[in-house]
């Protein structure tokens, strides 16, 4: 029977050996459980990008035929535009929604905070492919991995403001101080969106004169390349939303562990305390 | 004798909350004596990038000046937050029932009104040391004044969003600067057309994008101010 300093220190303050079978236990709240439901949605979502996206990669790299033009090059197309629109469409509009949601009064929920996130982090994932994807395209078309091209430097910027926010979640506070201070920096930078929009346009056509960077999007497309252009922007939606479906659990489960991470801990040390290690003595609830 | 209500009230918190800026920037003198000669370090440093050649620099001189107000406005907005961070004044401002679009307004100004006696010294820098040649002095002047107003009211209100952050020194030049970015095309344009062989009708197309950007992001302080101050 040796006395355990550390464990009488603990917060449960009452008398901590010999701990009898009514010492007083920390609470901890179980992990929040996924619903049947939505766990049915996320498998299906995830089914479908997988099959869509499989699809696409058939039809673009064996079905579809090289471009008079561009050759293989061409068969970027499939992947390049529906990755930006996912980017600098789906994830913005609706992390930009989202907050506004979370800030309305009447609408106020982690929900729309946690969905938020999850758009923002996804999007940048898809913002990166859009700018790795675009250089990868860029280098042997144009000649070069970078050009300040005016769509070029708004998705860059883009996924700086998209980092910003990242980052100010990272900083530890209470959920809803942290929901409020995101929700308000991506309020603020998706007012910026249309202002830099408009001044990288201005910018580069004062620059460079009526340079048109787009050799994609001015090909002549029909038939199967058509389909697999369209089977391409939907299952990278499908994607998008499995991750985000994915991403928004996560979160979910992470804003659980914040708040119980102590009463974790706590919970283990009084369960070596007692003598009785070993799931056993976690307190109900905690798998 | 208290207006109590409406925009009376919001400009005369206002006119209260810059003058107390203003003032303890005045006793303190902190811009003039360390935010004012680090712009002007910023501009030699960029001079030892670009080399002796007088053309070159002078040919850079309108973005490097915008680039060095940039650096400068994220030092002032620093100032100016944590000129509320001890003795818990900025509980006490709050406390005093400040109208929270008048302290808005207030903080903006006392950036704003440092931030064009930073400009000044820039500028003349920009002229003794890169050479550069102004031939449309008016553009520049309102550029100055327009692109102060859109970097002070933005920065105000990111400071005030991290206000309380324990990492905000280095989070808020990554947050603030790229939302800046269309003031730094903006007016490094303006002051292009307004150089001597600029295109001076170039410049007014971006004097409107300027006042869009001040227009929202007043618009937008003095709308969330409050909601914004209950973060920190």
């Amino acid at each position: 029977m040796t006395a355990e300093p550390f464990v009488t220190d603990s917060a449960t303050a009452t008398p901590a050996h010999p701990p009898a079978p009514s010492a007083p236990k920390t609470v901890v709240n179980p992990p929040p459980v996924q619903s049947s439901r939505s766990r049915a949605v996320e498998r299906v979502a995830g089914v479908l990008a997988l099959v869509g996206t499989v699809t696409t990669v058939w039809l673009g790299l064996w079905v579809t035929p090289p471009d008079a033009a561009q050759g293989d090059l061409v068969r970027l197309v499939y992947v390049h535009p529906g990755v930006a629109w996912v980017a600098l469409y789906l994830a913005f509009g609706l992390a930009a929604v989202s907050s506004v949601l979370y800030l309305w009064p009447r609408t106020r929920s982690l929900f729309w905070d946690r969905l938020a996130a999850a758009a923002v982090e996804v999007g940048v994932v898809f913002n990166v492919c859009t700018l790795v994807s675009g250089s990868i395209w860029g280098k042997p078309t144009w000649g070069v991995w970078w050009a300040w091209d005016a769509r070029l430097t708004s998705t860059a910027v883009l996924l700086v403001l998209f980092l910003g926010y990242l980052a100010l979640r990272r900083v530890p506070a209470e959920p809803d101080v942290r929901a409020r201070r995101s929700a308000f920096v991506a309020l603020f930078a998706a007012v910026d969106i249309p202002i830099v929009h408009f001044s990288v346009n201005w910018w580069n056509t004062l620059h460079q004169g009526a340079t048109v960077l787009n050799p994609g999007l001015t090909l002549k497309i029909h038939g199967s390349m058509a389909w697999t252009l369209l089977l391409g922007f939907v299952s990278l939606t499908l994607v998008f939303v499995w991750m985000l479906l994915v991403r928004y659990r996560v979160g979910v489960l992470e804003d659980w562990l914040d708040a119980n991470e102590l009463g974790l801990a706590l919970a283990e040390r009084q369960s070596e305390g007692s003598g009785a290690p070993g799931p056993a003595a976690r307190p109900v609830g905690v798998a | 004798m208290h207006p109590r209500t409406g925009w009376l009230r919001m400009w005369r918190d206002a006119v209260l909350v810059a003058g107390k800026d203003l003032r303890i920037e005045a006793r303190s003198r902190v811009g003039l004596s360390q935010v004012a000669p680090f712009g002007v370090v910023a501009l030699a440093l960029f001079a030892f990038a670009l080399g002796p050649d007088r053309s070159v620099m002078a040919k850079g001189a309108p973005g490097l000046f915008w680039v060095a107000v940039l650096f400068c406005t994220v030092l002032a907005v620093q100032r100016s937050v944590s000129v509320e961070s001890g003795d818990g004044a900025h509980d006490g401002l709050r406390l005093s029932g400040i109208d929270p679009a008048g302290l808005f307004l207030g903080k903006s100004v006392g950036v704003a009104a440092q931030l064009v006696v930073l400009e000044v010294v820039l500028a003349v820098g920009v002229v003794l040391l890169y050479g550069a040649r102004v031939a449309v002095p008016w553009l520049i002047v309102v550029s100055c004044l327009l692109g102060t107003i859109g970097l002070a009211a933005t920065g105000t209100l990111y400071g005030a969003l991290s206000a309380g952050l324990r990492v905000r020194e280095t989070l808020l030049p990554f947050l603030l600067l790229p939302i800046v970015a269309p003031v730094l095309l903006a007016g490094t344009r303006i002051w292009q057309a307004a150089m001597v062989g600029g295109t001076p009708a170039t410049g007014t197309q971006w004097l409107r994008l300027l006042v869009v950007f001040d227009a929202v992001y007043i618009a937008v302080g003095v709308l969330l101010f409050g909601p914004i101050q209950e973060t920190a």
